[in-house]
């Protein structure tokens, strides 16, 4: 699908969207975390409906990692209200499994198991999570190795792998969950830049299938091409958010701008 | 142009020259390895010096002039000067592998040590056809092993007064081998988890245990646990070692797998967790295969520890094979023979410390699945 296509997929993608609450698939209201004495995040409201793209973009240590993360409960918040797909995050272990059964996630540094093929990296979790028959769960895998573009490497260790492989593998892995939601953060940026594309179509392609992405990046072509919104955090809080053109050409706070002429400078 | 014109690029393939005198061969090998700085050739010659004084001398003393046949020490030394007089283990290393366990009966040892093996199988082998179902099989082996060694159950019953030598080394070792491993690893996770109470049970446990000398926990084995367990309960002497022992290496094995754990990436543990696998799930899967495999080599240092430790029993009376030393010099016939008796106690261990030790590093190249 040629991106002309695709933007104009997303531009219907966006007038198509009502706001019901079977719609909403994550919301987050008043949400604040602390590190002892540090407060991380302040008052977060979002609020992100079923097949939008989200990207996340802002300062380092601007709480970015730390806000995905609180929404699989990697990371416990304090004070507010998220609700995934219509179940509110407690310290309920019930609900918090039922949670990430739904989300599937992507790290910076991939975080495949080592000792496991990449074929058993793909099958483990809907084997031993969703008491999938083996046979299944690889014909499963191996679709979604296909669709990665790597099924010859399934009988291969991660560490035989280059890292924008291991990066599609780690995003296989997620979807053999068949999740409704995916977090990545920063996917790409400890890749080298010839592997930073072939991660980047992958997402694209998600993108197509209408797949819920919430993404930390600071690929802005990426952005530009794919998120439905925009939002730049700093200091623990959203501080903009907005469609990609508008915030990318007309950035409204001074912070945002200030951020946008440095990273697009260089 | 005329005939005579020089030509710098070769016009037909020279053969490649040879490396360079002395870089292959034996001579390169010894001057790459054995003298390639001035120190070097200093350690060199003083270890050619260390190996040419001893090694004959030893040889000579255990295989050229030793003596097999003899009935007693004077016998020996009527025979050789300097030679070992290996007699006294030919007439005795039934004792030493079997102590005073009754002769007609020692089938049934021997039968309990090869079981063992057929028992390892599934454990060692993980290629292995229907593992699971032979993995369920070699939980019996425990039961086995004691029916076989103890009696009882139509079988002439054998007192534990009677076990000693490498039968006693071995029923103390593998039972310690084997216990301290599971235990260590949920002595481990307690102490790595989220849970203050199992926590600190575990640190207290383990500080405890390892602030403690295994002489210690054997004595307590031996003569307190009489006061302290209600009147008729009384159980067997070797059992009580075995646990003493178990425990003991227990509290090692944990810290050694505690070690494993915190050197895994954070990650790890975020990547099982974010795929919905639940805490005993991601230990299982995840976490333990490839902590115990970065542990390997701490885990086996605890094996072959733990193994040798167990002649310390020879204080609380129990006959293993350093404690029928006692006996044997006690003979007439045998007083004075020192020498023999420790090497050969020396060898027997050493076999099962090394295969301990062999297995391991073959472990560890198999499981190496490349650079992470
Ligand atoms: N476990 C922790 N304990 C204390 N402070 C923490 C912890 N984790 C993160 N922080 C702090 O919280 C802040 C937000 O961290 P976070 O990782 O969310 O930033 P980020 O926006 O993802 O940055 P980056 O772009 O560098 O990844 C940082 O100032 C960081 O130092
Ligand atoms: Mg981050």
């Amino acid at each position: 699908m040629s991106d002309v296509n695709l933007a104009e997929d997303i531009q219907a993608d966006r007038s198509k969207m009502h706001v019901s609450d079977t719609d909403v698939a994550i919301e987050i209201t008043g949400m604040n975390k602390w590190y002892g004495d540090f407060h991380v995040l302040r008052d977060i409201n979002l609020k992100v409906m079923r097949g939008e793209r989200i990207v996340i973009c802002g300062p380092s240590g601007s709480g970015k990692s730390t806000m995905i993360r609180c929404i699989n409960r990697l990371e416990e918040h304090q004070k507010g209200r998220i609700v995934v797909d219509g179940i509110e995050l407690t310290s309920d272990l019930k609900k918090i499994d039922e949670i990430r059964r739904e989300v599937g996630m992507c790290f910076q540094h991939f975080n495949l198991f080592p000792h496991l093929t990449i074929l058993e990296n793909c099958t483990l979790a809907p084997i031993w999570v969703r008491k999938m028959p083996k046979k299944q769960a690889e014909e499963i895998a191996m679709h979604y190795l296909e669709r990665v573009k790597i099924p010859e490497q399934a009988n291969k260790y991660p560490g035989q792998l280059s890292g924008g492989q291991q990066q599609r593998v780690a995003i296989a892995r997620s979807l053999c969950m068949n999740p409704k939601v995916m977090l990545f953060d920063e996917p790409t940026s400890a890749l080298d830049p010839e592997m930073i594309k072939e991660v980047l179509d992958v997402m694209i392609g998600l993108a197509e299938e209408g797949m819920t992405m919430l993404c930390v990046t600071h690929e802005m072509g990426f952005a530009r091409k794919v998120a439905n919104r925009v939002i730049f955090m700093d200091q623990g809080q959203i501080v903009e958010q907005n469609e990609p053109e508008p915030f990318f050409t007309n950035p409204q706070h001074e912070r945002t701008q200030l951020f946008l002429s440095q990273i697009l400078n260089h | 142009m005329s005939e005579n014109t020089f030509a710098y690029v070769a016009t037909s393939e020279k053969p490649q020259l040879p490396p360079p005198q002395g870089t292959t061969g034996a001579v390169g090998w010894a001057r790459e390895n054995l003298f390639s700085s001035p120190l070097n050739t200093i350690l060199t010659l003083i270890s050619v010096f260390v190996v040419f004084s001893t090694v004959p001398g030893i040889f000579n003393w255990a295989f050229v002039n030793s003596v097999w046949n003899a009935n007693s020490l004077d016998e020996c030394r009527a025979l050789t000067e300097n030679g070992a007089c290996w007699a006294v283990i030919r007439e005795r290393y039934h004792q030493f592998l079997f102590g005073f366990y009754p002769t007609e009966l020692y089938w049934r040892p021997i039968l309990a040590f090869v079981l063992l093996f057929v028992a390892l199988v599934p454990a060692l082998w993980d290629g292995m056809p229907k593992r699971g179902a032979a993995l369920m099989a070699s939980m019996t082996y425990p039961f086995v092993a004691f029916w076989l060694i103890w009696g009882g159950f139509g079988l002439e019953p054998v007192s534990s007064t009677k076990l000693g030598g490498l039968l006693l080394t071995m029923i103390i070792g593998v039972s310690g081998i084997s216990f301290s491993l599971p235990i260590g690893i949920v002595l481990a996770l307690s102490r790595s988890s989220n849970l203050p109470i199992v926590k600190s049970l575990a640190v207290i446990f383990i500080e405890f245990i390892r602030g403690v000398p295994l002489i210690t926990l054997l004595f307590v084995a031996h003569v307190l646990l009489n006061y302290f367990l209600p009147k008729g309960v009384n159980f067997d002497i070797v059992l009580r070692v075995v646990i003493m022992v178990t425990l003991f290496a227990s509290a090692y094995m944990a810290e050694v797998i505690r070690g494993g754990l915190a050197a895994l990436p954070k990650g790890q543990y975020e990547a099982a967790d974010a795929l919905g696998l639940s805490y005993w799930q991601s230990m299982r899967l995840i976490i333990l295969p490839q902590a115990l495999k970065i542990s390997i080599p701490g885990i086996v240092n605890t094996f072959i520890g733990l193994f040798k430790d167990t002649t310390l029993v020879l204080i609380i009376g129990l006959m293993d094979p350093l404690g029928l030393v006692a006996p044997t010099l006690a003979d007439q016939r045998w007083n004075g023979i020192f020498v023999e008796l420790y090497a050969f106690i020396a060898f027997m261990f050493f076999i099962f410390c090394f295969a301990m030790s062999r297995y391991s590093m073959y472990l560890e190249r198999k499981l190496h699945t490349g650079h992470r």
